[in-house]
């Protein structure tokens, strides 16, 4: 004959199935989107996610869709973010190597002290335009996870390139430089 | 002279709770209460990330300026954003949903409670007559060991 299990067990069994559900979920959620990555990799170029954001040094706001028309090689940075110190000189010589010819660096600073950005941005005399993105809530639609991130985008809004992690001279000269050729 | 005695006394006796009452908080007070919007975790648990040293720098400068620890809340998500604010009644965004926050889990926990004592007593009742019919039971024994007699 078989034995009925008693509620206490049932109970033990649903609670311990919630948690493994929820565990579950959890892992699922804290997955980055990697649909860029995706698409570059088929050689897709995925429209990029707008943003309309406050400038960092003074009043007033810039979206990326203002951008339209130029080469744009956006930059998640913080203050805070040791590797960031070591890539924004370069990313400082490629803003003024790439403006001539229609391209811009466009640095977004993230959960970040603005105080503590901006003297950053003194100490590096970084003259490319930056925002603040204070929570962070462009983070989840570009997928960012490390820090720095950088994408570079072509005229059209589309996302041609990422590097998770610092950017060297020979990622930019292979992805930029095409970009800038590019309908101009 | 005795004026200004008098003067001077007054002026501690204005002045002097002030100059107790700071520092009004400490940063070992706020840490459990924020977070570290980059580890996802309470600022006390995150020991070594870079943006949680220079989020206690933050908040070590504001307690050094006297600031109060609801003030030094509110400077914290206006560097960092809403999300930085560890407690839910913090996040001044929708109060109903700060009450629910605590309400739901406890309302579960009394349901779960509920469910497991009305599970427990059915169940204990299902049992009790198998158990309390041993005289049935040992009345057949009982005959089936007349039948083996010999």
């Amino acid at each position: 004959m078989r034995r009925a299990l008693s509620p206490i067990s049932i109970a033990v069994i649903v609670a311990v199935a919630a948690l493994v559900g929820l565990l579950a979920y959890g892992l699922s959620a804290n997955e980055p989107d990697r649909a860029i990555e995706h698409a570059i990799a088929k050689g897709e170029r995925k429209k990029a996610p707008g943003f309309d954001l406050p400038s960092l040094s003074g009043p007033g706001r810039a979206s990326l869709a203002e951008m339209r028309g130029k080469v744009v090689v956006l930059n998640f940075w913080a203050s805070w973010c040791v590797p960031c110190r070591k890539e924004s000189p370069l990313l400082e010589r490629w803003h003024r190597r790439i403006t001539p010819r229609g391209g811009t660096v466009l640095g977004v600073d993230i959960l970040d002290v603005s105080s503590d950005a901006r003297a950053f941005a003194r100490e590096f005399r970084l003259s490319y335009p930056m925002l603040r993105d204070k929570g962070g809530d462009t983070l989840d639609d570009f997928g960012v996870i490390a820090y720095p991130e950088t994408f570079v985008i072509d005229r059209w809004g589309r996302i041609a390139a990422t590097r998770r992690g610092p950017v060297d001279a020979a990622f930019l000269r292979r992805q930029v430089d095409p970009l800038l050729r590019e309908g101009s | 002279m005795r004026r200004a005695l008098l003067v001077a006394a007054v002026a501690l006796l204005v002045l002097a709770p002030g100059a107790a009452a700071c520092p009004r908080t400490s940063l070992g007070d706020l840490e459990d209460e924020v977070m570290c919007p980059v580890c996802g975790t309470p600022l006390n648990l995150a020991e070594e990330a870079p943006q949680a040293e220079r989020e206690r720098a933050f908040i070590q400068r504001e307690v050094d300026r006297c600031r109060t620890k609801g003030q030094i809340k509110r400077a914290l998500a206006a560097q960092y954003g809403e999300r930085v604010l560890a407690l839910p009644g913090d996040q001044q965004d929708d109060d109903l949903a700060d009450v629910l926050v605590y309400v739901i889990p406890a309302l579960a926990i009394l349901l779960a409670l509920i469910g497991v004592a009305v599970g427990a007593s059915r169940w204990r009742r299902q049992r009790e007559p198998a158990s309390s019919n041993p005289p049935v039971a040992s009345k057949r024994l009982d005959a089936d060991m007349d039948r083996y007699d010999l």
